[in-house]
Order: structure tokens, then C-alpha cells, then sequence
């Protein structure tokens, strides 16, 4: 168990490895219920989330979900975030544990709409089930259909009797399902997924085997991809980012930089000479130090030891030969193309 | 090979010493903290270390960790299956996995590494 936020967090149950294919192979559960939660409500809703938040929530139907990111004045995130909307007058958002407190005081800092913020993180456990036969292994337990259920989409019912919030979302690069549940329901309702999958192979996962996941998935990780000095057109997230929709905290940042131009961008890497990249690890293109390691590790479906740097736009293109510095011995490495693995649909 | 007759430290190596050759390798409690070993980084015979110094590291799929040797001398051996198959060091850290052996320049120094019972005590875990 490790200290992850001030939550006791198991970084894995038995193997890492086993747990990181078996999510990859058939399905595996994941306990994140350290991940806060947020929830606006009240009839200007909508226009705090779109104020505090780069992508356009209006476009968001009811039982939506958008990937989005929480900036600061100065284009730096505060968060990247999932925005739920459940009703026209209720939005549910799901944020980083570590962040959650820095998230609510943002939010309710630039609350001068007619909305309600609550921190209501206590209020929600959350499970993750994650690969393959996750919707086998849910079905079981819900009277939802969720086969119809399309990606990125969510609805409220139950699992195994008890009230959840069941979404169609993942951190890992596979089809899956995240629910949302009391706190009281979920030592109960782990014990009856594990069973539900049983036949399976369901496997318990811990935090390792989500990191090594969505690494391989080329997901972004709060600390690490992003924080306060990197904007979302640095980290191959402008795609969160919707300058149209009207003005949103961080957009005048946002806007001098696409004019000014970046000078660093997110790139993905492999490994040629032996040796792992790791987080934090120089990153050096003939002889000079140029950029640095977000994440690294290797990665358990590919085989090889993957990982995301930044660099100099002019050379955060893929096919480039950079070297990581490991350990004080200069590696070769290849700049390549993200994802690293994308699911065969 | 018992892990009860090897010699200890606090950063999890051990030693088994076999007339002037300390043979070295990381313990249970270390292979299991790590989890699925993937990469073994070793110094090449011939390489002079000291009690104490870094002599390479293992890295699992989650972090790397620094090895220190718990002996000095000079390194003569260096195991051939590790750069192949490193996840003997999850399976038999105590046997097929060990890690260097070292030719002692000091034989009184293995003495005063933790004995088995210390170690244990040291990490708070029944097994070795």
C-alpha cells in the first residue's frame, strides 16, 4: 500500500503485470474511489461549467460525458477533468484526488453565476471496470442495457440494487465502465463484481497497473503530462479547447499563445538501447539537454519501454533519435507517434 | 540454499559467503516491494566496488531501485541468466537469481551484516 493523496491505495493486488493484461485481455476492477467529485447545480449551471472549463459543455446532451481541462488565468492546468451532464440544471464533474480541494476553491472562486458548487467527494465511492468483458461482467448486475450504451455516455440505475451513477468511461484505452456509488454500497458491491467476473477472469488492479495502462493509452497524468506551467496546445490537448464557445478562464492566455506560437510539445518515445526512461529523466538531441521525461515505463502489451517527453516543437515530431539520460548514461531512444497502443474496436 | 544461514542489509541485499567469495543477490522482501522485475543492471567482472557502494539497480515495471553492495572486492562473476530472464529475481531470489559473485577483499566484513533473524526484525515480516 502506498500514500497516494492521503489515501491507502494498493499500487497492486498479486502481479502488476498479470493485473495490466488481464484488463488488456478481459476485464479488470479497479478501486478509485480517492477520485473527487464536484457537482454544480442551479439554473447558471451550465454557464460556471463552461466558464471554469476549456471544452464546450453546451454541446453535452443529458447522460453526456466530455474530457475537459480546468485552467488558470495564465493557461496552466489546474486539473483535467471529466464533465458529466446529468441534468440541464446539474453537472457532475469527476477531478483528481489530489486536486480536489485546489479544484472546489477554483470553482467556487469564479462562481459569479447563479450556481450551486459542492465538494461531494465523501459522497461517492468509485469503481472501475475495465477491459473486454467489463460489459459481461456488469450486465449481470444491472437491469441497464448496456450494450446501447455509447462511449463517453452515462446513466443513472442500479448495480446489485444499490443506486450508481454507471458511465462508459476509462483510464486505461479500453472499452469499460466507471461507477459512481455510495460509499456504503462499495465493499459490497466490490465483493459482487469480483464474483460477477469470475468466470471471466476478472482481476483485482491496483494503481501500477492503471498507471501502465493509460501510459500505453498515451493518457495524461495531473503532475506529470500536465500541471500549472503546461498549457493544454503543449500537451496534444487542444482538441479539449474550444476558443468559439465564448470566454473561459484562461482563454486570453490560450489565445497569445496559438498567436506567439508554442515552444515545446508532448511526444511520445521508445527506447532503442537498454534501459528505461523514467519520469523526470533528461531528454538530450545531440549531445544537449532539451527537454525532459513526464512518464516512462515499460510497456507490458507492446514489449518495449515506452514513454512521453517533452521537446522542442521542432523535434517533437515522430522518427526522431533523442537520447534519455539514464542514470548519467546517455540512451538512445525514438520520438513516435501516440497512442502507443489503441483497442481493435 | 537456506535464507536462514545468509547475512543481511538494510537495503536488501544478501550475502552468502562461500571461502573468499561473497555471492550477492536482493532478498524476498525487496523482489516482492519492487513487484514484476524487468531490467537488471550489473557491473562487469573485473569492476573493484566497495561495503556500501552502488554497484547497479533493478528496475520493475513500477520503479528502479539501487544496488549496494553489501561486500568488497572484486566482482568475478556476473549471473548470465538475469539479462535474458530477470524475473528469476521474483521467482528464486535466493537461488537461480542471484546477482554478482565478488572475490573478498575484506572476509570479516560479512559478519557484521544483519544476521536473518535481525533482518527480520529490521523489516517487520515473518518470511525472509
Amino acid at each position: 500500500m502506498i500514500d497516494f493523496g492521503g489515501w491507502d491505495m494498493p499500487v497492486q493486488y498479486a502481479s502488476l503485470l498479470e493485473e495490466h493484461h488481464a484488463v488488456r485481455q478481459r476485464v479488470g476492477l479497479f478501486d478509485v474511489s480517492h477520485m473527487g467529485e464536484i457537482e454544480i447545480r442551479g439554473p447558471q449551471a451550465l454557464d460556471l461549467v463552461n466558464y471554469v472549463t476549456t471544452n464546450d459543455a453546451a454541446k453535452l446532451q443529458s447522460g453526456q460525458a466530455q474530457y475537459s481541462g480546468l485552467l488558470y488565468e495564465h493557461g496552466g492546468f489546474v486539473d483535467d477533468i471529466l464533465v458529466h451532464k446529468v441534468t440541464e440544471d446539474y453537472y457532475f464533474l469527476c477531478v483528481n484526488a489530489s486536486n480536489q480541494d485546489k479544484d472546489y476553491a477554483h470553482v467556487v472562486a469564479h462562481n459569479q453565476f447563479e450556481a450551486t458548487v459542492e465538494n461531494a467527494g465523501a459522497r461517492y465511492a468509485q469503481l472501475a471496470i475495465q477491459g473486454p468483458r467489463a460489459l459481461d461482467t456488469l450486465q449481470k448486475l444491472t437491469p441497464i442495457a448496456l450494450a446501447p450504451m455509447r462511449y463517453y455516455h452515462f446513466v443513472d440505475s442500479k448495480v446489485s440494487g444499490a443506486p450508481a451513477r454507471i458511465a462508459r468511461t476509462g483510464y486505461t484505452g479500453e472499452d469499460g465502465f466507471e461507477i459512481y456509488i455510495s460509499p456504503g454500497d462499495a465493499v459490497r458491491l466490490w465483493d459482487e463484481i469480483v464474483v460477477a467476473g469470475a468466470e471471466f477472469g476478472i482481476k483485482p488492479c491496483g494503481l501500477g497497473a492503471r498507471n501502465t495502462l493509460r501510459l500505453e493509452a498515451a493518457m495524461a497524468l495531473y503532475d506529470h503530462e500536465i500541471h500549472a506551467s503546461i498549457t493544454p496546445w503543449e500537451a496534444n490537448l487542444g482538441w479539449i479547447v474550444k476558443m468559439n464557445k465564448g470566454n473561459f478562464i484562461g482563454r486570453h492566455a490560450l489565445d497569445r499563445q496559438k498567436q506567439c506560437g508554442i515552444t515545446r510539445s508532448l511526444v511520445g518515445f521508445e527506447m532503442a538501447g537498454r534501459g528505461i526512461g523514467r519520469d523526470g529523466y533528461e531528454v538530450c538531441i545531440g549531445g544537449r539537454g532539451t527537454g525532459w521525461v513526464t512518464s516512462g515505463g515499460p510497456s507490458p502489451t507492446l514489449s518495449k519501454n515506452i514513454g512521453l517527453c517533452y521537446l522542442p516543437c521542432a523535434d517533437a515530431a515522430p522518427g526522431r533519435k533523442i537520447q534519455v539520460m539514464v542514470r548519467g548514461v546517455a540512451v538512445d531512444a525514438l520520438t513516435l507517434s501516440t497512442p502507443f497502443y489503441k483497442r481493435t474496436k | 540454499m537456506d535464507p536462514e544461514n545468509l547475512r543481511y542489509t538494510k537495503e536488501h541485499e544478501w550475502v552468502r559467503v562461500e571461502g573468499d567469495i561473497g555471492i550477492i543477490g536482493i532478498t524476498f522482501h525487496a523482489q516482492k516491494e519492487l513487484g514484476d522485475i524487468v531490467y537488471v543492471d550489473l557491473p562487469k567482472a573485473g569492476t573493484s566496488t566497495q561495503q556500501g557502494k552502488t554497484v547497479g539497480s533493478v528496475e520493475s515495471v513500477k520503479a528502479v531501485s539501487d544496488l549496494y553492495t553489501p561486500v568488497s572486492g572484486e566482482v568475478v562473476e556476473v549471473n548470465p541468466l538475469l539479462a535474458e530472464s530477470p524475473e528469476i529475481l521474483n521467482t528464486d531470489p535466493y537461488g537461480s537469481g542471484w546477482l554478482v559473485k565478488i572475490k573478498l577483499s575484506d572476509p570479516g566484513e560479512a559478519g557484521k551484516l544483519l544476521t536473518a533473524a535481525e533482518y527480520q526484525a529490521y523489516t517487520g515480516t515473518e518470511s525472509l
